[in-house]
């Protein structure tokens, strides 16, 4: 859900149902890194309730539009950490297994 | 920091940061009394003032970002994560604990419970032991759906410790056995018609699970050796318990990690040379062995730091007035130890890979709502 204004397209604030700091706090690491961003951060309303509010306020862009990208940088980051670990677990097995032998 | 003229000061170099903000910058300074610099500057304009970009380029992230794995074994691995932010580390280890899906028994239909254990302890205790099983084979069933080969493990638990024996039994988790035909306790509603074919029991399996083919050879167990309850002479338990698939979230017993943490790496340095007496007593004072005493030639003897990875940051080291300016203690803000001990449903490597497609699938689902 997002709540900004139809006038201003590159500030708003979006709130996410059922997420916590898990994807938050990832989300604002790359929000941050983006240089079109101004500000970013989130937060919790209540921590009986799993919705967190993110707020984006960028130089101009639409808001949606950075949050979309920094979305996709956080995915592409999660694919290399995931073949790069796979890679090292093999290396690792192999190792070990001339190792024994 | 000694004071040095303006006319004296180093040449810096170019769109790099000069080295004492690059020190703030990756490093935690753990002093005596309290670490200073803990904050992670991600703003992409921070430095912008002296020329340096400080924002995500993911090829250099590629580039820098390495793991390396120390320790690896069916139960517990030990790995580290280097070039990567502390956010997207805790993000793993948030998942790693609360989000994994497994099975664990969460209806027990008990038919005969005469021990001590009340039932609805026993019940808890049930829960709470791990089934050795891959989750993925499974479905979630919510409430209206009915319990069937794809969606819900039975076990059976039925034992007795006989009277005469006049020693008391104890009942472990190995003594569960795998009901591949699903539940046989039948439901207590039954019309005659139906006396001639099979009875409905409370769980409605179609075919046995033994006929899957990661199941043929490879019967689901449970950790053995935990212990359930203890019986007197005389007293039996009888029960069945249905297993489901959860996530930690909703409770506990379905997490499927021991636990699952990570630390930063730990630097010692040494500011100046410490020789001789301070040198023993340095050696000393550290409990975990980080340093070692290295002879320099003409009887002199020198500290060295042999062991940094195993500092525990006690600070014993610079406890005492006069030793802070000796020896500094810090941390790498990048560079996490991660360690995962499984509970023996999934091998430690499997679980971090499904981590971190769980954190791909959170954030394609907040690109999907927001298109």
């Amino acid at each position: 859900m997002e709540h900004g204004s139809y006038q201003d397209q590159s500030a708003s604030t979006f709130s996410l149902a059922d997420e916590d700091h898990t994807l938050a706090n990832s989300l604002r690491f790359t929000l941050n890194q983006d240089p079109r961003v101004a500000l970013c951060g989130y937060s919790i309303p209540h921590p009986s309730e799993a919705r967190v509010n993110i707020r984006v306020q960028t130089t101009g862009d639409p808001a949606n539009e950075v949050l979309k990208d920094s979305c996709q940088d956080l995915m592409l980051i999660c694919q290399h950490v995931r073949s790069t670990f796979d890679q090292a677990v093999v290396d690792f097995k192999n190792n070990n297994g001339a190792e024994n032998q | 920091m000694p004071k040095i003229p303006l006319w004296d000061l180093p040449e810096l170099p170019k769109n790099q940061l000069p080295p004492h903000l690059y020190l703030q910058k990756t490093r935690v300074f753990c002093n005596n009394d309290a670490p200073t610099h803990t904050e992670n500057i991600h703003y992409s304009g921070a430095y912008a003032a002296l020329g340096v970009d400080n924002s995500l380029r993911l090829d250099e992230f590629r580039k820098n970002f390495k793991v390396k794995v120390i320790k690896l074994n069916e139960e517990d691995m030990e790995f580290d994560l280097i070039g990567i932010d502390a956010s997207i580390a805790n993000a793993f280890r948030r998942i790693l604990i609360s989000e994994l899906p497994t099975m664990a028994i969460e209806k027990v239909l008990v038919a005969n419970s005469s021990s001590v254990v009340q039932d609805e302890v026993l019940a808890q205790r049930l829960g709470l032991v791990p089934i050795k099983v891959d989750p993925r084979l499974f479905d979630y069933m919510s409430e209206n759906d009915v319990p069937n080969q794809k969606n819900s493990i039975v076990f059976k638990l039925h034992y007795k410790c006989d009277r005469g024996s006049g020693e008391r039994r104890t009942v472990y988790s190995h003594d569960l056995k795998w009901l591949p035909f699903g539940s046989e306790y039948v439901l207590p509603t039954e019309s005659s018609s139906d006396s001639t074919s099979k009875p409905k029991t409370y769980t409605s399996f179609t075919s046995s699970q033994d006929s899957l083919p990661e199941f043929a050879n490879n019967p689901i167990t449970v950790t053995p050796g935990i212990i359930i309850s203890k019986l007197g002479p005389g007293q039996e338990i009888e029960l069945e318990a249905h297993a489901v698939k959860g996530v930690g979230k909703t409770h506990a017993k379905w997490s499927p990690v021991a636990t699952s943490w990570y630390r930063m790496l730990p630097e010692v340095i040494l500011l100046q040379d410490i020789e001789d007496d301070d040198a023993h007593k340095l050696v000393k004072k550290c409990p975990v062995n980080v340093f070692d005493i290295e002879d320099v030639g003409k009887g002199r003897e020198r500290a060295t730091v042999a062991r940094p990875r195993s500092c525990t940051l006690c600070r014993e080291c610079i406890r005492e007035p006069g030793w802070e300016e000796k020896v500094a203690l810090r941390r790498v803000k990048d560079h996490f130890i991660f360690t995962i001990e499984s509970t023996g449903a999934l091998p430690p490597e499997v679980l971090f890979t499904e981590a971190v497609k769980i954190l791909e699938d959170k954030c394609e689902r907040v690109i999907t709502e927001l298109s």
